[in-house]
């Protein structure tokens, strides 16, 4: 691995925003993806859970990289991950009750969010602190940023609202599918369609001109 | 980050010793336990001041017109105040009372499944008119968009602002005309007929119990009345 320049720090952090979105492009964590994006709020909760554990978690691996045997790497994230996780778990129980009520098992599961500990095996235990803050900040984003598409969107469409502030007033007829299981397969379905769509457009150009 | 994995099976690169492993996950187990239990002595507090607080306020909701609130609890055929953090197995009610200090009604606690996992409920109970004068869902994992309705719709949750708790309250489908009768919410008979379910059970249990209308425990003395 090259050494820790700006440039390189940069590319690292906006790389998880758009190019490779964990959710968009790389198509990890579905669990909380589909499960939590019901509404903005829990969108926004569940984001920004999984931005501290992954900023957290990602950015002690890269300090103890070198103390952490190989065989029981994966054992050791997972310690390292589940206090985090179990950190943001009572401080959202003890701050916001009535947020951490409606996400109920689903902080818990950050655990197993595979988006997670993927960027553990994959990127903090082979780079310098500073990188692997930096990939972890612009996942953590990217991650958040495709939440609330997500959330926005159904909420808007499954219940009317946003942040629970009615917009169409009393008369609109929701689209109760859209918060319910299966809004968030055909809503993710459209999302990824359209990336791709935009990658394809995006890639045609400099082929004629090649 | 392309670089592939090697994995070191039966030592042929570097092999760690076992006690190395052992002691780091020992190590990271230790200082995660640490952790752990100095978030959860800082919170833990609040949580539960959280809950006591929450639950105060859900009585206010349902006896309308209340401002103190006392829990107490069925011992030997009388109610007796407890605190509220106060650990008991026995069963346990909240008598809500106004600025005044005269009372209002109960605040019964009951819970029992739904469409999906349990509904735990609050309903305000008037003991003299034998009317539920208010309910409160306070958790349930019904389904969102037309479950969840028991709580978020008001048409359904005003069904319980003023209902005749006996012979028993019972559900109807095509609006009610009788004042023990609620209206169940339309793609959720279920989920109502469970909340409906859930308060005639609770009344039919603390029916005998509760004391003669008018010889209620008194409201708490300023100052301690509705502290923790």
């Amino acid at each position: 691995m090259s050494a820790t320049t700006p440039e390189r720090v940069y590319a690292e952090l906006t790389k998880g925003i758009w190019r490779e979105n964990p959710i968009f492009v790389q198509v990890l964590g579905m669990c909380p993806t589909l499960a939590v994006t019901n509404s903005v709020m829990n969108a926004i909760a569940m984001g920004v859970a999984t931005f501290f554990v992954l900023v957290g978690s990602s950015l002690l691996v890269s300090l103890l990289r070198r103390l952490i045997p190989r065989e029981v790497r994966i054992s050791t994230y997972i310690i390292i991950i589940a206090t985090f996780v179990t950190l943001a778990d009572s401080a959202l129980e003890a701050l916001v009750p009535a947020v951490h009520k409606e996400l109920g098992a689903f902080i818990a599961l950050i655990v197993v969010n595979c988006l997670i500990l993927g960027r553990q095996e994959a990127f903090a235990s082979r780079n310098p602190p500073l990188l692997a803050l930096a990939d972890a900040i612009g996942m953590g984003l990217g991650f958040c940023i495709a939440l609330l598409c997500l959330g926005g969107t159904r909420e808007i469409l499954g219940a009317g609202s946003f942040l629970g502030v009615s917009l169409f007033g009393p008369n609109f007829e929701p689209w109760v599918i859209m918060v319910l299981p299966p809004g968030g397969f055909l809503m993710l379905g459209a999302v990824l369609l359209l990336f791709a769509v935009l990658r394809q457009r995006k890639r045609r150009p400099k082929e004629v001109g090649a | 980050m392309t670089t592939p994995v090697e994995l070191t099976v039966g030592g042929a690169t570097r092999s760690t010793s076992s006690l190395r492993l052992v002691a780091t996950l020992g190590i990271a187990g230790l200082c995660s336990g640490f952790l752990l239990s100095a978030s959860y002595q800082v919170t833990k507090p609040i949580i539960d001041a959280n809950k006591a607080e929450q639950l105060r306020q859900s009585v206010f909701e349902v006896v309308p017109g209340s401002s103190a609130v006392q829990r107490l609890v069925y011992r030997d055929g009388s109610l007796t105040p407890i605190g509220e953090m106060e650990k008991t197995a026995l069963p346990v009610l909240f008598a809500a009372y106004d600025d005044a200090g005269a009372f209002r009604g109960y605040g019964i606690m009951h819970q029992g499944a739904g469409f999906a996992d349990q509904i735990v409920l609050i309903y305000g109970f008037e003991p003299e008119s034998r009317r539920i004068v208010g309910m409160r869902v306070l958790s349930s994992k019904e389904t969102p968009g037309l479950g969840d309705k028991i709580y978020k719709s008001d048409a359904f949750v005003s069904n319980f602002e003023d209902l005749a708790a006996e012979p028993s309250i019972v559900v109807v489908k095509d609006g009610r005309d009788a004042v023990n009768e609620v209206d169940a919410i339309t793609g959720a008979t279920i989920s109502s007929k469970s909340v409906v379910k859930i308060i005639n059970e609770s009344v039919a249990f603390w029916k005998d119990k509760l004391p003669a209308p008018g010889s209620e425990p008194p409201a708490p003395r300023p100052g301690e009345g509705g502290q923790p």
